[in-house]
């Protein structure tokens, strides 16, 4: 079994409130020389960097999980990772399909730009993509699970957009893969200040918006391959595979010039 | 004054909870976060929200609350409905926003 640091929230151009550094070969290559095995692009609302980062991971050595960083109309902000562009584009017209429509103002929300390998401009989004969709949380987990993806709450121990904030507690309905804290929290705090049972996997990502956030916050998953298959075992706990938050983050291996 | 007489004099859309119209209301509390109004409402305070998860039901029942109003026309999920039903806390809606509402029901409760 081999142990991956893996980061599976990172923000790109698109995202409003990413740094315009955050293009797709800055995010790789900064990945890379940090350390990182995996990455996810979970931009909010939006799939559409996904292909372009992934493109490049794949010519430079990095796996690159697509993703999207979905807003319910609670506000609650939840992760969903697929396996594959198939069950990622079918997510996209959901987002198109629930996605209240409010005009992007860039001098308040900043730009959201789709570019390419070589940081041209590809499309520029008019709709802000910070807004909320129209539905539930439940229904935003059932929409990712049916596409056989992994569902993840975000940042729940944040003041605002994470479960506890917005509802106060986990529906019980709700069929989360993992629970995602921030960088600063400590799994033991968090675990009693929640009463989270044993059984709910806890996994730390950086929710990085900078090239400087990426590297330093990070989940070991120890498994055989990086892929997604081996990702969700590890989240889950099969076959010996599991998921490891470091105590404090450790410096980044020797990997410089990989 | 009980939930009922506040039904009737703003006109509000009574969706589920009918079993406890009769409740007596101490006041009211404006949040659309569930962890604030767990935190800061009170017994008795009728919630006014534009939440409409289930979620709702749970966290006025733990407090104890007399109704929940939804705003903006705002209807509530089924599930939330039968949380209401089985909690007997009316669920209440206007098509008013929240300022509105609760300027009105500041007049007649002080």
């Amino acid at each position: 079994m081999k142990s991956f640091r893996t980061d599976l929230h990172v923000h790109t151009v698109l995202s409003p409130c990413g740094d315009l550094e955050m293009s797709p070969g800055n995010i790789v290559l900064t990945a890379i020389r940090h350390g990182l095995d995996i990455i996810a692009i979970t931009d909010h609302n939006s799939t559409k960097q996904c292909e372009t980062v992934w493109k490049l991971g794949q010519k430079l050595g990095l796996t690159v999980i697509p993703g999207c960083e979905i807003t319910s109309r609670e506000e609650v902000h939840s992760l969903a990772l697929f396996a594959d562009f198939d069950a990622l584009a079918v997510f996209q017209e959901f987002l198109d399909q629930h996605l209240t429509i409010i005009s992007n103002n860039t001098k308040i929300f900043g730009y959201q730009l789709v570019v390419d390998e070589n940081e041209n401009i590809h499309e520029e989004i008019d709709w802000y993509l910070g807004a909320s969709l129209d539905v539930s949380i439940e229904e935003v987990e059932r929409k990712v699970h049916e596409l056989c993806g992994i569902f993840i709450l975000a940042h729940i121990d944040r003041p605002r957009n994470s479960i506890f904030s917005q509802l106060g507690f986990i529906p019980p309905e709700l069929k989360v893969d993992a629970l995602q804290i921030s960088k600063l929290a400590d799994e033991k705090g968090i675990r009693e200040k929640y009463s989270i049972k044993p059984e709910i996997t806890l996994v730390k990502f950086s929710d990085a918006h900078y090239p400087g956030d990426l590297g330093k916050t990070f989940t070991l998953f120890e498994m055989e391959n990086p892929t997604f298959n081996e990702l969700r075992k590890a989240l889950m706990g099969e076959d010996g595979r599991r998921v490891h938050i470091p105590e404090a983050s450790p410096k980044p291996p020797p990997k410089e010039g990989a | 004054m009980k939930v009922s007489e506040l039904v009737e004099k703003l006109g509000l859309t009574v969706y589920s909870g009918q079993n406890g119209l009769d409740r007596e209301i101490s006041g009211g509390y404006v949040s659309d976060l569930l962890s604030d109004v767990m935190g800061n409402a009170s017994e008795g305070m009728v919630w006014i929200t534009l939440q409409v998860h289930q979620n709702v039901m749970a966290i006025s029942s733990l407090k104890d609350l007399a109704a929940v109003i939804l705003v903006n026309n705002l209807e509530p999920q089924e599930n939330t409905i039968g949380h209401s039903n089985e909690e007997n806390i009316p669920l209440l809606g206007t098509n008013l926003p929240a300022f509105e509402i609760a300027g009105k029901i500041y007049q007649l409760l002080v």
